[in-house]
């Protein structure tokens, strides 16, 4: 908003003062992120900017965090780099094995997680659903209850079924966590949708798979992307569960880091963390650009 | 009144119920296949009910069965406990006929030296003693030290059990145990409000100085409170900012907000805490600025004041994009109009713009409040001993003292607590209103 011609002095510093205020909280929001990024770079074991760096010595900085990220556990980190050295990394590094953890439960939890989700926003937007309200309640709950609730019941009853300490039950654990979010995001997209459509596909003689495959999923998929990106980023940042029912065999990126911050810290942790910025920058874009295509395709006119 | 009864039998020669029987069936509208078309539209309507709640049936069952029933699972632990029923089963059924007045006779103390040899021998007794001790603090060592003796003791066993340890000829002791030896238990209730049931068996308070988890529930909510007043205040004028910009900036600073909000909960919990360790960059840049000396560096982290500055930039875009979602929808025309109807800004502010954006703010502080009384990892990292909240606790309780009833019963009052709030906030804003960027 453009400040009026007829703006009186007071008008005018307000207008200033605004501004800078706003610009104070965006670098509340956006400075802590941005600053482990080149923290991450220190050659010092510190978690502060060292003298070196603020003069731009290019002595003090350094990429052994990031190495450390791939040798910490290897069995001979200092062996020649070599095919061996690879599959050493692969197989022992602490780091690397979170990760293939992280992303195995990650990505099945997310699969998992988009199909029963968007079947049931399609359920829950059909105006005849019964008890709407109460279902799309405890469906969105997973979200609400405080994770150390939720932890604590899953460990209960997961240790009874003889599930907990499972890969099957972390997975089962964080479907249950990203269901609210494909929920979400799903019936977002299907508000507003023509349900016409689906009459005039019928219409034509397709048959119920081929209307969902051919007429509703191009619609909707925009959505269903955004809530599996959302349910995939939720699986990968969860720890609280993970404490309460994972074993060291299915250590996933935020336990490692966990316990990094509370045993052992080190700026090797940074350097996960900036690149785990990274993956968040990327995949912002993404789920923007699935949003207004979304917009696009149902025909909502950015405001 | 002729009027009336006029009209009313003219209604009934037009349609009287009994006539309609009587006539032949005047054919009612009918489906293809013969049947009433009222039945045809029912039959449709429950099977397109059916169908719609089919497609939800599998989410549900999941849920159920993985989510839901777990944490009735744990509410069930929080009054469930047969720890002492399972270890002293002969006591516990002599237990149950003892009324209470005095200290049992013979036959109850020789039944409890029995189930004490059979506990020390299953290895039980320790269990049995931490249980009672969560009752009455301080009786472990009496089932512990008593229990080691327990295959020497000889008939007359009350004697012999008293001179062991003169606790038990107290009535305390034994109307504890009786309240134990029930499997069904709202003692951990008590617990997690800091109350206990004293000799008259009335419920009271604990000691001021021992009382540990209602000034911590207190404290949880009066730091959510403050952790949703600041993002409040820090949210309003930057969604203002948002929905006012032209698009093409609006969407630039959209992402400032966004980021955060897509970056995982650690990494930002860990470069709070690179930003706000004695050694780390705030301090640092005040040091540099000789706003304060180097030896006097402002301890920030691992106390209230770093939960509150980390937890209030976690949950910033939490009330950040529900606000920004409804003033984007409050045409600009009505500040001008007021403007020029002779309102200051203030006024207009105030009595036009405010109101309009009530709506937002109830979203937004509801939902931050929720997520910041279940908070979990922040505190645990950053808040150092006094910036500790109630779900601390829980998770000590599972993972560390391993009194799982006690943590299972704080996990139910926050459970209830926050139920109250999402059903009001389904009341108030709809749950279908939740989105995302």
């Amino acid at each position: 908003m453009a400040l009026p011609p007829y703006a009186s002095p007071l008008e005018r510093t307000w207008y200033y003062t605004f501004r800078v205020i706003c610009a104070a909280i965006f670098l509340f929001l956006i400075a802590p992120i941005l600053i482990i990024i080149p923290l991450s770079f220190n050659a010092e074991p510190y978690f502060t900017f060292t003298e070196g760096m603020l003069a731009f010595d290019p002595e003090a900085y350094s990429l052994r965090w990031y190495q450390d990220i791939l040798r910490n556990g290897m069995v001979a980190p200092d062996a020649p780099f070599s095919w061996a050295w690879l599959t050493d990394m692969w197989n022992h590094a602490q780091w690397i094995r979170s990760a293939r953890n992280s992303f195995f439960i990650a990505i099945c939890a997310t699969i998992l997680a988009t199909i029963l989700g968007t079947l049931a926003a399609l359920g829950l937007s059909r105006p005849e659903m019964p008890y709407r309200s109460l279902i799309t309640g405890l469906l969105i709950s997973p979200m609400i209850v405080p994770l150390v609730i939720t932890a604590t019941g899953m460990f209960f009853f997961y240790s009874d079924v003889g599930i907990a300490k499972s890969y099957f039950g972390i997975i089962a654990a964080h479907t249950a966590l990203g269901i609210p979010f494909v929920i979400i995001t799903v019936t977002a997209t299907l508000v507003g949708f023509d349900t016409s459509l689906i009459r005039a596909s019928a219409s034509l003689g397709a048959r119920p798979h081929t209307t969902f495959f051919k007429v509703i999923m191009p619609l909707i998929l925009p959505g269903m992307i955004s809530g599996a990106l959302f349910a995939f980023i939720t699986s990968l940042d969860e720890v609280v569960v993970v404490l309460f029912l994972a074993d060291v065999e299915q250590r996933t990126i935020p336990r490692q880091m966990w316990a990094g911050i509370r045993e052992q810290i080190s700026p090797t942790i940074l350097a996960v963390a900036t690149i785990l910025v990274a993956i968040s920058i990327l995949l912002l874009p993404t789920v923007e650009l699935l949003r207004r295509r979304s917009e696009r395709l149902r025909g909502i006119r950015a405001s | 009144m002729t009027d009336v009864s006029y009209d009313r039998t003219l209604a009934d020669g037009v349609k009287p119920p009994e006539k309609h029987e009587e006539a032949p069936p005047a054919a009612p509208l009918t489906a293809a296949d013969g049947t009433p078309l009222k039945k045809k539209l029912a039959i449709t309507m429950r099977r397109a009910r059916m169908r719609a709640f089919l497609l939800t049936a599998p989410l549900l069952v999941f849920l159920m069965v993985f989510f839901v029933v777990p944490i009735g699972q744990m509410l069930f632990l929080s009054v469930h406990n047969p720890t002492f029923a399972d270890a002293m089963p002969r006591t516990t059924e002599a237990l149950a006929e003892w009324d209470g007045s005095e200290i049992p006779g013979e036959d109850i103390f020789a039944l409890l030296v029995e189930d004490m040899r059979e506990a020390r021998a299953d290895r039980t007794i320790g269990r049995v003693a931490t249980r009672m001790n969560y009752e009455v603090p301080g009786t472990r060592s009496l089932f512990t030290s008593t229990g080691r003796k327990a295959a020497r003791l000889e008939p007359p066993f009350k004697e012999a059990l008293i001179d062991a340890d003169e606790d038990w000829g107290s009535l305390e002791v034994w109307a504890a145990m009786k309240r134990v030896s029930s499997t069904m238990t709202g003692s951990f209730y008590l617990a997690a409000l800091d109350r206990q049931v004293n000799v008259d068996g009335e419920i009271v308070m604990q000691d001021e100085n021992r009382q540990i988890y209602v000034p911590l529930f207190w404290r949880t909510f009066w730091m959510s409170a403050l952790i949703t007043v600041l993002c409040m205040l820090l949210a309003y004028p930057v969604a203002y900012l948002l929905s006012t910009l032209p698009l093409k900036y609006s969407n630039l600073l959209m992402i400032l907000v966004l980021l955060p909000f897509w970056t995982s909960l650690l990494v930002r919990t860990t470069s709070w805490i690179a930003m706000l360790q004695t050694q780390g960059v705030i301090n640092d840049l005040m040091v540099f600025f000789r706003i304060i000396g180097d030896d006097n560096r402002i301890q920030m982290m691992f106390n209230q004041t770093g939960t509150i500055i980390a937890m209030t930039h976690i949950l910033l875009p939490f009330m950040i994009l529900p606000l920004y979602s409804v003033m984007k929808t409050i045409p600009p025309s009505y500040m001008r109009a007021a403007r020029s109807l002779g309102a200051t800004p203030l006024t207009a502010f105030i009595r036009v713009y405010f109101p309009q954006t009530l709506p937002g703010i109830a979203a937004g502080t509801l939902l931050v409040f929720i997520l910041a009384v279940g908070y979990y990892i922040t505190p645990a990292l950053v808040g150092g001993q006094s910036g500790q909240l109630i779900s601390n606790l829980i998770a000590f309780h599972m993972q560390r003292s391993l009194n799982w009833s006690l943590a299972a019963a704080l996990g139910g009052l926050l459970l209830a607590a926050i139920l109250i709030l999402y059903w009001l906030y389904n009341k108030l804003v709809g749950i279908e209103k939740l989105k995302f960027g």
